[in-house]
């Protein structure tokens, strides 16, 4: 009798608990500016235990002491981090579809995207879609069972801290980098994954499938351990164009793979790029690293970037472990007058580790696109092998594509291969391509599909069809 | 409404400032083959390409008529849904996409714009190999990239092979026979003979006379810098051969009919 009691008050204060959670963040916006105050005011907010504050304040005055860096091939005016609101309330959300772009609402439906879905993408103040909600909760038992915990990062530290305590900021730490600080300081949501020892997750992993998956914000932090054996294959992010009002998106993604395990790792992305001439979109500063810790182990990158007005991302892989395994797989698509510099970093620690980099930039209208990466052999990693192929595509006269591959070498074993080439799509393709009946915008994308391919066959089934028509969506426009 | 299957009138045209052809003037009746020889330069791939609707040379001049309508209005695809096809002297190549997805793209486009139902892929690999063997080519093929690492003679066949996938009203071969061996050429022109009908008409361009010996043409033109020099029969390309081109460019200069 007592223990109902307290079960229903419980369920009570959970409830109201949520319920007002949920009010305050549509009415609530936090001043602009950053202190220890707006911090820890955040935090309040999402009822984190004193150890997450802590660790934010101390990424926050990390954060203070560091500049921002401006090393990349991108171009943009100064971001003043005292006009931007760090609690990631949603705007004022349309209320139905109505008042979404109907330029968006087309690009759905030449997605294929079922229309039930348009309004949960479009931000559309509905409850959630029930049929995904069942669909995830069915899902998220059925992972349960085997031991795999799925949900956000925020319930992750509610209901498992001593794992975030033990990897949180391991692969990037809060000094990493000065967006890697800002994040940590001020994260908003973000995914939490971890496979016990000896379990291959039997599905793809995606936001898509995880209540609460909305609003993860601007400063998404996202973790992902696989333990001993393990695997995992996590798909990020959406070809459908999101609509998001923040301009300026610092996510953190960091992945532990311990002895024999694997992770996979996939994004799609698709955040706003600005209008035809460079108006507005947004700047994605991004800081990804899976660190294969154990032996045998092996994470592999592969990603899809056709959105943001400016990207500065470089999944890397640190290769600690004996005989691990890093792979990158990317296709950068820039249009307009869009900006990506984007790469990787393969340190090498581990005997015997390997690495693999496919790097595929597409550049057209006014737009640059930079592959910068690092090869990095350390002193003890005997035997280590990396094969870099880094492909650029030109499409007009008026973009560039830039190729900065570094390389470092402490150990004299280590085998190197490099290919790198700049192919602009020929007017004589095109023309053999409509010849045969397609017409110049259908000839653009089989052609960089074509291109593409080697990268596009490394994503999961599904999203590898739905990033071959964003591609063609991506481009449009883009040749006479 | 004129009666004519295929007219050229008075095709002038030219690139980056340089005139090339200078008045062409053709007619191919419906189910005919019609032979276009010259020598190297004279035009005869610009001719194919102008017809086939290549947007870097300027029409300054004439017409293109295919069953009465002037196609140079038309963009290339949409030649192509009418029924016109190019086999190409340098077929180009396209990494990382199959010939079998693009045949199958290129075939359904073209039927979709003609109303009618797109193939799917279990008919579409059936009818594929099948014309690939009556290539000579193997079914591998089908999955490389589209001419990639072709070599120039399996390049030449794959254009034969696209021909028979799909069936035009109006196939322009342009030099489909140089670098072919002698058993490649004939199982090219088998290919092409067996597409031969009423309701279709060819017009093969070549340097020699070697391939006509196996695809008989009805009437062969001979071009020289830009023009229809000399019209004739099978006996005109005998005659080529054994005389050369010298003497029909003396007979022009000889005529005067025209600038040189
Ligand atoms: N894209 C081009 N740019 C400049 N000159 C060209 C181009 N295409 C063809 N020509 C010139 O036009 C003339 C005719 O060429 P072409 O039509 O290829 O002749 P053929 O096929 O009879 O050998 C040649 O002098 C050639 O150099
Ligand atoms: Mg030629």
């Amino acid at each position: 009798m007592a223990q109902e009691v307290h079960n229903d008050i419980e369920q009570l204060v959970k409830k109201e608990y949520t319920a007002g959670f949920y009010t305050n963040v549509e009415q609530e916006v936090f001043p602009p500016g950053i202190n220890e105050d707006i911090i820890a005011r955040l935090s309040a907010k999402k009822g984190e235990p004193e150890w997450m504050l802590n660790w934010r304040l101390k990424a926050f005055r990390i954060w203070q002491k560091m500049k921002e860096p401006h090393w990349a091939n991108v171009h943009y005016d100064p971001i003043d981090y005292e006009a931007i609101s760090y609690y990631a309330a949603p705007k004022k959300r349309p209320k139905s579809l109505d008042e979404v772009d109907p330029e968006i609402l087309r690009t759905y439906e030449r997605l294929g995207i079922p229309l039930h879905e348009w309004e949960k993408l479009a931000g559309v103040a509905v409850d959630a879609v029930f049929d995904s909600v069942s669909v995830a909760t069915t899902f998220q038992k059925q992972l349960e069972k085997m031991g795999i915990i799925f949900c956000s990062i925020s319930e992750a530290i509610q209901n498992y801290p001593e794992l975030v305590k033990k990897y949180l900021g391991t692969v990037v730490p809060p000094n990493d980098n000065f967006f890697a600080a800002l994040n940590s300081a001020v994260f908003s949501d973000g995914s939490f994954v971890y496979v016990p020892k000896g379990v291959k997750c039997p599905m793809e992993l995606s936001t898509y499938f995880r209540i609460n998956a909305r609003g993860t914000g601007q400063f998404e932090r996202t973790l992902i351990i696989a333990e001993e054996d393990a695997y995992v294959s996590y798909l990020e992010g959406c070809t459908a164009p999101m609509r998001d009002e923040n301009q300026l998106h610092a996510a953190v993604v960091e992945l532990i793979a311990l002895d024999g395990a694997t992770i996979r790792y996939s994004t799609v992305q698709n955040w706003y790029p600005g209008d035809k001439e460079g108006k507005g979109g947004i700047y994605n500063f991004v800081t990804k690293r899976g660190l294969c810790a154990g032996e045998n182990s092996k994470i592999s990158w592969t990603q899809v970037e056709t959105g943001s007005a400016i990207t500065w991302k470089y999944p890397s892989c640190i290769l600690k472990g004996d005989n691990s395994v890093g792979e990158f797989y990317s296709v950068a698509v820039t249009n307009n007058f869009q900006q990506a510099d984007t790469g990787t970093k393969m340190i090498h620690v581990g005997r015997n580790t390997r690495s693999t980099i496919i790097s595929k930039g597409i550049a057209a209208g006014k737009s640059q696109n930079t592959y910068r990466g690092l090869v990095k052999i350390m002193r003890n990693a005997e035997y280590a092998r990396n094969f870099s192929q880094c492909d650029s595509m030109l499409i007009g006269n008026e973009c560039g594509a830039h190729t900065f591959p570094y390389i470092e070498i402490h150990n004299p074993t280590a085998q190197m291969e490099h290919e790198a080439t700049t192919s602009k799509i020929g007017e004589d393709q095109i023309f053999y391509c409509n010849t045969r009946g397609l017409d110049t915008e259908e000839a653009v994308a089989l052609i960089v599909n074509g291109f593409c391919k080697e990268v596009l066959q490394k994503l999961p089934m599904e999203f590898a069809v739905e990033a071959q028509k964003l591609l063609e969506i991506s481009l449009e426009g883009s040749v006479g | 409404m004129n009666n004519f299957f295929f007219r050229i009138n008075d095709l002038h045209a030219e690139v980056e400032g340089k005139k090339i052809l200078k008045g062409v003037n053709l007619d191919l009746p419906k189910g005919e083959v019609h032979a276009i020889m010259g020598p190297n330069g004279s035009g005869k791939s610009t001719l194919a390409q102008v017809i086939a609707g290549r947007e870097s040379y300027e029409v300054t001049e004439g017409e293109i008529l295919l069953e009465g309508e002037n196609i140079l209005e038309l963009s290339p695809e949409e030649r192509a849904y009418k029924g016109l096809f190019l086999a190409f002297q340098y077929p180009v190549e396209i990494p990382g996409v199959s010939t079998l997805y693009f045949l199958k793209t290129a075939l359904n486009s073209i039927r979709k714009a003609n109303g009618l139902d797109e193939v799917d892929t279990y008919e579409f690999m059936a009818l594929a190999r099948e014309k690939v063997k009556e290539v000579g080519l193997d079914e591998d093929f089908l999955k490389r990239p589209v001419n990639w690492g072709f070599s120039g003679g399996e390049k030449k066949r794959a254009e034969i092979f696209q021909l028979l996938i799909l069936q035009p009203k109006l196939a322009i071969l342009d030099e489909t026979d140089s670098g072919l061996d002698i058993d490649a050429l004939r199982i090219v022109a088998k290919a092409v003979e067996s597409m031969r009908s009423k309701e279709r008409s060819f017009l093969v361009i070549t340097h020699y006379q070697r391939i006509l010996n196996y695809i008989k043409p009805d009437r062969v033109h001979v071009m020289v810098d830009g023009v229809i020099a000399k019209s004739g029969g099978f006996d005109l390309a005998l005659e080529l051969e054994e005389k050369g081109y010298g003497w029909i460019e003396k007979e022009l200069t000889f005529a005067g009919g025209r600038d040189l």
